[in-house]
This record gives structure tokens, C-alpha cells and sequence, in this order.
């Protein structure tokens, strides 16, 4: 039963300000009750332009590093090519150029394809080059090709994030910006090594991913040498009783050549009588693993896209040829950038256990392949 | 073109650089006025020390912000260094990279025996304060 009492007292408090006597405690309350509206109806607005503002911020950077790209590859044509004429047009339209993967609806004879596209863009890269760059050798010839290309990949790499950027701003859609948003640190640290693959390709400094070729080169160094399909070398070394056809791709230049097509033109030439193939290739590190750390394992230890590596399986496979794999262990920024101390310190270890792996899986008298894959850029023979 | 965008890029625009003046200048203006009007009026005073404050904190955070900026922006990219080796003797020299310098290069003869000396290393340091440390 309600009393006038309780009455009066609902009253009073209904009298009352609700938010307080107090102004600060007023203001306050009032604060929080915005916020709170706010943050209600428009929290994942402001999560989007949160996200935007960074993605804009490694825009910022990935623009700087691209010109950075750009002006390093005019400078340096400029430098080794001596052109007769201003490369710069070239140059921005060589940036552009694209590669269309072959149709694989139907996948039979797809590698053929891939590998004849493949070549075709090498050529006319390669034209390109000697068209702006008349005066560069060989060697420089191809540095140049890869200096392009680094700054190829960090001119694709800001289209593609500045597309994703203006596509959500305009889209205003959470799962677009959202998916930018959370790879921008994997892209960054690619972009940021192929910021320095840039220095090394147009100084000519030896990078990580030649660990391999390298390999190969303090084995066959001193040995005859000579020149296989495609860009490659090979040298017959005696190594442990056994003989030893070290293969690895022309250096001092940027070069990866065609180990796919070395090998088999060494297995044929020998009529199939090869004891073992041992590949000894850079391989990406997970994260806490160190870098030049070699690990072992079986398979054609090759990256690329894939043309090579099915060359190599099918030659072995026709004469039932074991295959070794070595691997020296850094991450993506080493690959690219030029080769730290570690992985330098690592190939000693790594001749050793190709020795090893010579001793424990052939006989004395036996024949075997010593693939060193990677781009010899800076490593000679 | 290059040249430009990357010059605006690792600079400080102008118009920053006059916007944090004035806020400062301003800012320091009221800690002054502050001062002077602590003993005639203290709540004035105590109001124009926090503008004062807030004033000075603002502009130090937007300039350390636009430094911040431009240091993210530069890759550090550490040096190369050349190891020649004197393949007879044993005789070692390390020297900054050179452009034409690779592998197996031969250069010029051992100050020791004279016989032709080969590069047999290049290679980059990475600083041990720049390795990551974590506990797994």
C-alpha cells in the first residue's frame, strides 16, 4: 500500500538532478553518456578510419620506397648503361610490365606453357635492358634486369595496398580495410627487403638466396668449368672417391639460369647412371629458427614457379635417381638483401655435410650431381 | 620527380613547423602571463598555467610525432664489407665493398708474398642490438 509518505520521497527524488549536484560530477556523467552513445553507433567507424589512418601511414612509406626504387634503378642505368638518351620513360614503362600465367582449365602440358611465357618475358626484359643500358656487359646486364625488377615488385606492391586503401575509403567496408589492416606488417617487411635487394642487385653484392650457388662455388672453384643450358655451369670435382658434377648458374651476374634443364642435360650425358642428386638451396626460416642453420631432407630442394623443379622430378624419376636436399635456413629480408655473415659462416658446414651425404648414400666409384641453386649475383665460379 | 617526393617526404613540412611555433610561442606566452598573475589572481593564473601546459605538450607531441614519421621512413641498410684472402699465405684483408667486387674475384697481389689475393667473402653484419631476443 503506497503512504503519502513514500510519495513525498519519489517526489523529492524525481526533483533531484539526476546526474548529480556536484558540476564536475555533472560534466562528467554527461561525458560518459556521450562516449558511450557515441562509441554505440559509430565504434566501428571509428575502428575503420583507425584502420585507414594506418594503412595510410604505410602508404606514406611504401610510396617513399618505391620512388626510392625508382630513382635508384634511373641512377644506376644512367651510371653502368650510359645511355645516349634519357632512360627515365623507359624505365616508368618498364615498371608496368605485366606476365599473364597460361590458362590451366585444362592442366596437361600446362609446365610447357608456363616455361614458354616464362622465357619470353626473360627475353624481353633482357632486350629492354640492353636497349636502355648499351654500354653494360653481360654481367651488368643482367644486375640491371634484377634492379628493375626489385623495383617492379615494390611498384606492384604499392598499387595493389594503395588499391586496397582507396577501395575501402570509398567502400567504407570493415572487411576490406580489415584484411589490409592485418597483412600490412607482411607486406611492409617484404617491401622493406626488396628495398635493399634494390642496393645489393645495383652494386652487385651476393644475396641470401645464392647460399646454394655459393656452395657450389667453393666446391667446384679451381675446376674447369664449362657452360651448361640454360645460364648454368658445371665443373667435375673428385670428391671422396666418387665423382662429382657440381652444376650452379652463372655468376658474378644476377642470375638464376635453368638448373632444371642443367640437370637432365648432366643425367642424360651420363645415360642415366647417377648415383644420387643433392640440391642444396636457401629455404625460408620460421620464425625462431637461426639463420644459416642446414637442414636435410629429400626432394629437388627449388623455389620458382615450378618449371624447373618438375624438370628435375622427371628426370630423375626416368632413371629412379635418389634425391637429396640441403637447406640453409633465413628468412624472406635475408633472401633478397645482401647475404649476412651467418649464412656465410654456414656453407663450410654445409660442403661438409654434402660430404657426408656423399659418403653415406653412395659407393666409392659412384657418380653424383651437386645442384648449388640461386641467383649468383656477386658469386663467381 | 622521385627527387622531390622524396624530399617533402623526409622533411618536416613548413606549414607544421609554423603551426607548432605559434602554439608554442603562444603557450610560453600564458606560462609567462601565469606567472605575473599568481599573486593579483590566482585562478586566472592556475587556468593559464594548464593552457600553458597543454599547449607545450601539444606541439612537442606533434613534433616528435612528425619526427617519428620521417624515421619510419628510412630503411637502414647495413654496411658491406669485402673479405680478401691471400690463398698461399693465409695473409687476410677486410675492406668496405667496392662496386665490381664478387666472389672468387682476384685482386690485387698479398702485401706479404705478392701472389694474386681472392675475394672470398662479402657480407653484412647485423648489429647484435638489432637480433630479436625472446625466450623460445
Amino acid at each position: 500500500m503506497i503512504t503519502s509518505a513514500s510519495v513525498a520521497t519519489l517526489q523529492n527524488q524525481l526533483a533531484q538532478n539526476p546526474l548529480g549536484d556536484n558540476p564536475m560530477s555533472w560534466i562528467l556523467n554527461l561525458l560518459f553518456y556521450v562516449v558511450f552513445i557515441v562509441f554505440l553507433f559509430y565504434g566501428q567507424r571509428i575502428q575503420l578510419y583507425v584502420m585507414l589512418r594506418e594503412v595510410e601511414g604505410s602508404l606514406h612509406k611504401l610510396r617513399f620506397i618505391k620512388d626510392e626504387g625508382r630513382k635508384t634503378a634511373i641512377e644506376t642505368m644512367k651510371e653502368i648503361g650510359k645511355p645516349q638518351i634519357d632512360p627515365t620513360a623507359r624505365i616508368d614503362r618498364f615498371l608496368e610490365y605485366f606476365t599473364i600465367s597460361p590458362q590451366n582449365l585444362d592442366p596437361a602440358g600446362v609446365v610447357w606453357k608456363l616455361e614458354h611465357i616464362i622465357d619470353v618475358r626473360d627475353v624481353r626484359l633482357k632486350d629492354e635492358v640492353k636497349m636502355m643500358a648499351p654500354s653494360a656487359d653481360e654481367t651488368q646486364t643482367n644486375n640491371l634486369e634484377n634492379t628493375l625488377e626489385a623495383a617492379m615488385a615494390l611498384n606492384y606492391i604499392y598499387k595493389v595496398i594503395r588499391h586496397f586503401y582507396l577501395l575501402g575509403k570509398k567502400t567504407l567496408s570493415l572487411y576490406i580495410i580489415m584484411q589490409i589492416q592485418m597483412l600490412l606488417p607482411l607486406i611492409m617487411r617484404e617491401a622493406e627487403a626488396y628495398a635493399s635487394a634494390l642496393k645489393a642487385f645495383s652494386f652487385g653484392q651476393p644475396i641470401g638466396d645464392g647460399a646454394g650457388a655459393l656452395v657450389a662455388g667453393r666446391i667446384m672453384h679451381g675446376y674447369k668449368t664449362k657452360k651448361l643450358p640454360k645460364d648454368c655451369v658445371v665443373a667435375t670435382v673428385p670428391i671422396e672417391g666418387r665423382t662429382a658434377y657440381v652444376i650452379k648458374a652463372e655468376g658474378p651476374g644476377g642470375n638464376v639460369g635453368k638448373p632444371g634443364d642443367a640437370i637432365e642435360a648432366v643425367i642424360k650425358e651420363n645415360k642415366g647412371k647417377i648415383a644420387s642428386v643433392i640440391m642444396i638451396d636457401a629455404a625460408g626460416k620460421l620464425e625462431g629458427e637461426i639463420v644459416g642453420e642446414i637442414a636435410e631432407g629429400i626432394g629437388a630442394a627449388i623455389g620458382g614457379p615450378g618449371v624447373d623443379q618438375f624438370k628435375i622430378e622427371e628426370s630423375i624419376l626416368k632413371y629412379h635417381i635418389p634425391i637429396n636436399a640441403l637447406v640453409i635456413k633465413e628468412d624472406i629480408g635475408d633472401a633478397v638483401s645482401p647475404m649476412r655473415k651467418e649464412i656465410i659462416d654456414s656453407i663450410d658446414k654445409a660442403i661438409e655435410r654434402v660430404k657426408q651425404v656423399i659418403l653415406e648414400r653412395t659407393k666409392e666409384g659412384d657418380k653424383v650431381v651437386i645442384a648449388g641453386i640461386g641467383n649468383s649475383i656477386g658469386i663467381g665460379q | 620527380m622521385a627527387q622531390g617526393t622524396a624530399n617533402s617526404a623526409t622533411r618536416i613540412s613548413s606549414f607544421v613547423l609554423l603551426i607548432i611555433f605559434i602554439t608554442l610561442a603562444l603557450s610560453m606566452t600564458a606560462l609567462i602571463l601565469a606567472f605575473n598573475a599568481f599573486s593579483s589572481d590566482p585562478v586566472i593564473s592556475g587556468w593559464l598555467i594548464l593552457l600553458g601546459f597543454v599547449g607545450v605538450g601539444i606541439s612537442m607531441y606533434v613534433l616528435l610525432q612528425a619526427r617519428r614519421r620521417i624515421r619510419r621512413l628510412n630503411i637502414a641498410i647495413a654496411p658491406v664489407t669485402t673479405t680478401i684472402e691471400c690463398k698461399k699465405c693465409g695473409f687476410k684483408n677486410v675492406r668496405e665493398f667496392q662496386r665490381g667486387d664478387y666472389i672468387f674475384k682476384e685482386v690485387e697481389p698479398c702485401q706479404k708474398c705478392k701472389e694474386n689475393m681472392m675475394i672470398t667473402a662479402i657480407y653484412r653484419e647485423v648489429k647484435e642490438g638489432d637480433k630479436d631476443h625472446y625466450r623460445f
